[in-house]
């Protein structure tokens, strides 16, 4: 009776502990992949990247995917841990000043030696390569052009943010008759909001960092928001011309995806990556699609391109085991290199900047370019220098659903707030 | 129940050397695995947890000790002061309402109303769906209601204060009210039987005969719904954090309607991922403080014993 | 008789003023019934009609739930009942037995071990929760199969003080008599003291089902989300902006993770709440 009581609880305690133990160990030895990815967007797909990996080659391929606005505070959680991620994002400058100690240098690797550009690079101040993009994207006003012509438009007659705007008013006031309105949804709930608190922001964001040449030195410590007007007037024609009310915005809840897929709007701001989603799940033609860069009433933006660039760039964490390291260099070499690897990256990416890239069946990435051979310049992605980017976003964000609730200058002024003195404190934050 | 502190109060010795010794035999197997397992769960993280509030890091294997810099830094924080004084409105608030309906309607139920078990079975349930779903449940009420006058929870302060209040108000009173309930049936019926002899009306009843004799049962629900106010933190995440109205105070942006918990934990895992050692900081005061609730409410119920 | 007529008059009144409170408290849940059928799209527009006509969603939200944000459902259940259950055996078992030893044998490490219990209880969550889920990750307890672990470690405080509460007031009578019959301390602890522990048993696993069934933020931090998510960790994961957010998916999930909780609730609720209300007097 003793011994076997005894036994029992040696034996109910231990099993707890060896259960999990032995399952970890398995895999050690040869060394594996832990991809912590940024995108919710591109997590499915992937996810077949992983698993097409792992079946070809036998190592384990682990992608996690953190919550939209959450990625900094997955990644620090996750660099804590005793697994830490092999291989992560750093996307941009604040990210290079707070994650550069953990980044190899990337410098004369095999996976450098794939790219085609090294535009998408990003170096620290030691002219370290921390990070090199991955996927390069463009994002601006989706429009759906079959709607658009149902409407008695073409979309040469959107020229710049007056005609954008008669357009849209004018279709948002025929919407009962037409069946469709202006635009999609702007719900402003963590599933959309970073549309406009990262994307939208860029109009006021860009043309500031234009003026001031930012490209060139270092993260501005203030930003003036001499372009928040402009911002407004694109944020005033979204929230004013679609079928849902300004005021329900704040909670969201809608699926502006869906609303486009569907036909219920012309005009769905968002990127390159929506092509797959509305041409397979939603059934689109390509041939409907096209996207139009954002008109904001900026003098010369007849000129103006779609936003392009990168928040994607991989690092490899320095402080992995050295078989990990080379199992993550094996497997992104795989990724830009294979049939398998360059076809999946296209479906979820579009384009990658590497030699071997799959050819790109994109529409959207191909208006990029053409914008580009007509001589428009690239809205480049300025936000890329925000300081505290998910903290500042969620600042703007709040302000805007105050706006929203009850448009106004004074609720405007919260925005304005948020925007210009947001910045300035969270960069002193940092760098304090 | 014999709260006996002082173990040797208990009839027949604290030890008998009897029993004493064969079970001495047996520490591993007795107390083995309960201590293994609270080194773990507890001792270990609160010592490391306290170490770490003297640190900077980002990752645990790159500490940089630097003194008392965190709570300086604590102290000066307004987003912390601003949690702090929201979370102790919040309790008071919350504390009365969910206190002064429990009583009334345990003290309705204890008077025999018909189906009075069916009522006592509803207002309970809340307790079994937890925070964060109960939480999203009424996220999305209050979002049905408050959308048909064109606002929202997420709008303004005090929607969110007093959302959380009916929140907890639903998910607590019935709690207390099954504690409230065990302390009226405890009364002596005698004591209640000699009052309405004497004449005493139903008002003076209450006030001059029940309640004096449940003080025992107030201290518990009081500092029960205290301490549940102060750590208060799954309820105020799901119903109130994403999106929620800030404020600015000098270079410090400060959510509205974070309580303390919430206010820790995204010190921790928010964005300023070097600020760790400094959320670390700010969960050893809100320990001391919680702390010092708990001690309180510990005199508190021995001083009562004592009366009685 | 006037004054009975009265009385009779009031407890009417009360009974009807009750139905009404009490419908109050039944809504949110009839209402998480209602808009699990709903249609996505009507789920915040019109949240309080009943799901038929156009609204009707028949099952697909159920469907659509069990796979939402890339993650199994049925693994939610099933990882929360086996969290709970295990925590619940382990620290039943465990504490009740330290209890006992703690108040029986009057030595230095007993008085540390109840002190540091009690000390313990008042110690808040965020006081250990990143110290807490970095040991539990450098153990590699961060699966369902190991915390249990941890829920011992962490509800140990308060359970050892309930129980020690208990076992100090039992007459030491039997367990003399036992011993002098020659039966061990293993023995004497599950014939003679477990079966006088039971009330408290029935109160403190009560209290404990609660807690871990609807924790939150301990395995939300200690376990690897990607393969395990308990119920809330799942729901809050929905609502925390993974893709757009499914009210009505959301609400169907929540629907089949609140169905087991208020069976057994109505099961055994006589229990339950005797178990709270003892257990709260003892504390």
């Amino acid at each position: 009776m003793k011994k076997l009581t005894v036994i029992l609880m040696v034996l109910a305690l231990v099993f707890t502990s060896a259960f999990a133990q032995g399952a970890e160990e398995v895999a050690a030895k040869k060394g594996s992949v832990y991809w912590l990815n940024f995108k919710p967007e591109s997590d499915a797909v992937l996810q077949e990247v992983a698993k097409a990996y792992t079946a070809e080659t036998g190592v384990e391929v682990k992608v996690v995917t953190a919550a939209s606005g959450t990625y900094n505070e997955t990644l620090t959680a996750e660099m804590d841990k005793s697994n830490p991620p092999t291989l992560f994002v750093v996307g941009n400058q604040g990210a290079v000043a707070s994650w550069g100690d953990f980044c190899l240098d990337l410098t004369g690797t095999p996976i450098a030696a794939e790219l085609s550009t090294d535009a998408y690079n990003l170096y620290d101040e030691n002219g370290k390569l921390c990070s090199i993009g991955y996927t390069y994207e463009c994002f601006g006003i989706i429009v759906n052009k079959a709607l658009l012509a149902k409407a008695g438009y073409s979309i040469d007659d959107i020229k710049d943010f007056a005609s954008l705007k008669a357009i849209a008013e004018d279709i948002h006031a025929r919407s009962k008759e037409l069946g469709f309105d202006a635009f999609t949804s702007a719900g402003m709930d963590g599933s959309s909001s970073w549309r406009f608190s990262g994307h939208l922001a860029n109009v006021a964001l860009f043309y500031e960092a234009r003026d001031n040449g930012w490209t060139a030195g270092p993260q501005p410590a203030t930003i003036t928001g001499k372009y928040l007007p402009n911002f407004k007037n694109l944020w005033d024609l979204y929230i004013n011309n679609s079928a849902y009310a300004p005021n329900s915005l704040a909670t969201g809840g809608y699926d502006a995806e869906a609303e486009f897929g569907k036909g219920q709007a012309v005009f769905y701001q968002n990127g390159n990556w929506e092509f797959d989603p509305l041409t397979t799940n939603y059934g689109m033609n390509p041939e409907d699609l096209a996207m139009i860069p954002f008109y904001s009433g900026v003098e010369g933006e007849e000129m103006a391109g779609l936003n392009c660039g990168t928040e994607g760039c991989w690092a490899i964490n320095a402080e992995a085991a050295q078989e990990d390291i080379d199992a993550t260099m094996d497997f992104m070499v795989w990724m830009v290199t294979s049939e398998t690897g360059t076809k999946l990256l296209a479906q979820t990416f579009g384009a990658i900047p590497y030699k071997k890239a799959a050819p790109s069946n994109n529409v959207f990435l191909d208006q990029a370019n053409e914008y580009n051979k007509k001589g428009c310049y690239v809205m480049t992605w300025a936000f890329n220098y925000t300081p505290a980017v998910d903290d500042w976003r969620a600042g703007v964000v709040s302000a805007m659903n105050q706006y929203d609730n009850a448009p106004s200058d004074e609720t405007w002024k919260g925005v304005e707030t948020a925007f210009v003195q947001g910045w300035a404190n969270h960069y002193a934050k940092d760098h304090n | 129940m014999a709260k006996t502190k002082k173990p040797r109060r208990v009839e027949g010795g604290f030890s008998s050397k009897l029993i004493k010794k064969p079970i001495k035999n047996w520490f591993l197997l007795f107390m083995g695995p309960t201590i293994i397992c609270f080194v773990i769960g507890f001792v270990w993280p609160f010592i490391q947890g306290i170490y770490l509030s003297f640190c900077k890091f980002r990752v645990t294997t790159k500490v940089e000790f630097v003194g008392i810099q965190n709570y300086i830094s604590v102290f000066q924080d307004p987003t912390f002061f601003h949690a702090f004084w929201y979370t102790a409105l919040y309790t008071i608030v919350s504390v009365v309402f969910i206190n002064v309906i429990a009583f009334a309607i345990a003290y309705i139920l204890t008077k025999g109303i018909k189906g009075s078990n069916i009522y006592r079975t509803v207002f309970f349930m809340p307790n079994l769906i937890g925070g964060i779903v109960l939480g999203h449940i009424w996220s999305m009420i209050f979002d049905g209601i408050l959308s048909k006058f064109n606002t929202s929870i997420l709008l303004s302060t005090n929607l969110g204060f007093w959302g959380l209040v009916i929140v907890m108000c639903w998910q607590q009173i019935g709690y207390m009210m099954i504690l409230y309930i065990a302390g009226l049936q405890a009364i002596p019926e005698d004591m209640m039987e000699a009052a309405s002899i004497d004449g005493a009306t139903g008002m003076q009843q209450l006030f001059k005969v029940t309640i004096p004799n449940m003080m025992s049962s107030f201290t518990i629900c009081l500092f029960l719904s205290l301490s549940n106010g102060f750590k208060l933190f799954d309820q105020n995440l799901a119903l109130n954090a994403g999106g929620q109205p800030f404020i600015w105070k000098g270079t410090s942006q400060i959510k509205t309607t974070e309580m303390l918990a919430l206010n820790i934990y995204s010190e921790f895992y928010g964005s300023n991922t070097a600020a760790r050692g400094f959320a670390q900081a700010k969960a050893v005061v809100f320990f001391i403080f919680v702390a010092a609730l708990g001690l309180l409410q510990l005199k508190f119920t021995r001083e009562k014993e004592v009366q009685q | 008789m006037a004054a009975l007529k009265g009385e009779k008059r009031f407890n009417t009144f009360l009974t009807v003023l009750f139905a009404i409170i009490s419908i109050f408290w039944v809504v949110p849940v009839l209402l998480v019934l209602i808009n699990a059928f709903k249609l996505n799209s009507f789920v915040k527009t019109n949240t309080f009609a009943l799901p038929f006509g156009e609204m009707w969603a028949g099952f697909q939200n159920f469907v659509k739930g069990m796979t939402m944000g890339n993650y199994n459902f049925a693994k939610s259940v099933f990882y929360s009942f086996y969290i709970t259950i295990v925590s619940t055996f382990l620290i039943l078992i465990c504490t009740s037995m330290s209890a006992w030893y703690v108040s029986r044998v009057d030595s230095l490490i007993s008085r540390i071990v109840y002190y540091l219990c009690v000390f313990s209880m008042v110690v808040p969550f965020q006081m250990v929760m990143f110290t807490l889920s970095r040991t539990a990750d450098t153990l590699k307890f961060n699966t369902p199969y190991s915390i249990p672990i941890i829920y011992l470690g962490f509800g140990a405080g308060l359970a050892i003080f309930t129980f020690a509460g208990f076992v100090k007031s039992v007459p030491l009578g039997m367990e003399e008599a036992a011993a002098i019959d020659g039966c061990g301390p293993v023995r004497t602890y599950f014939q003679i003291v477990l079966p006088v522990l039971k009330p408290t048993l029935i109160s403190v696993s009560i209290l404990e089902i609660m807690w871990v069934w609807n924790d939150y933020l301990l395995p939300y931090l200690v376990l690897d989300k990607n393969l395990y998510r308990t119920i809330p960790i799942q729901v809050q994961y929905l609502k925390g902006s993974y893709g757009a957010v499914e009210l009505g998916a959301t609400m169907a999930i929540i629907l089949m993770g609140i169905i087991p909780v208020i069976v057994f609730y109505l099961c055994c609720q006589k229990y339950i709440i005797k178990g709270v209300a003892a257990g709260a007097v003892k504390g």
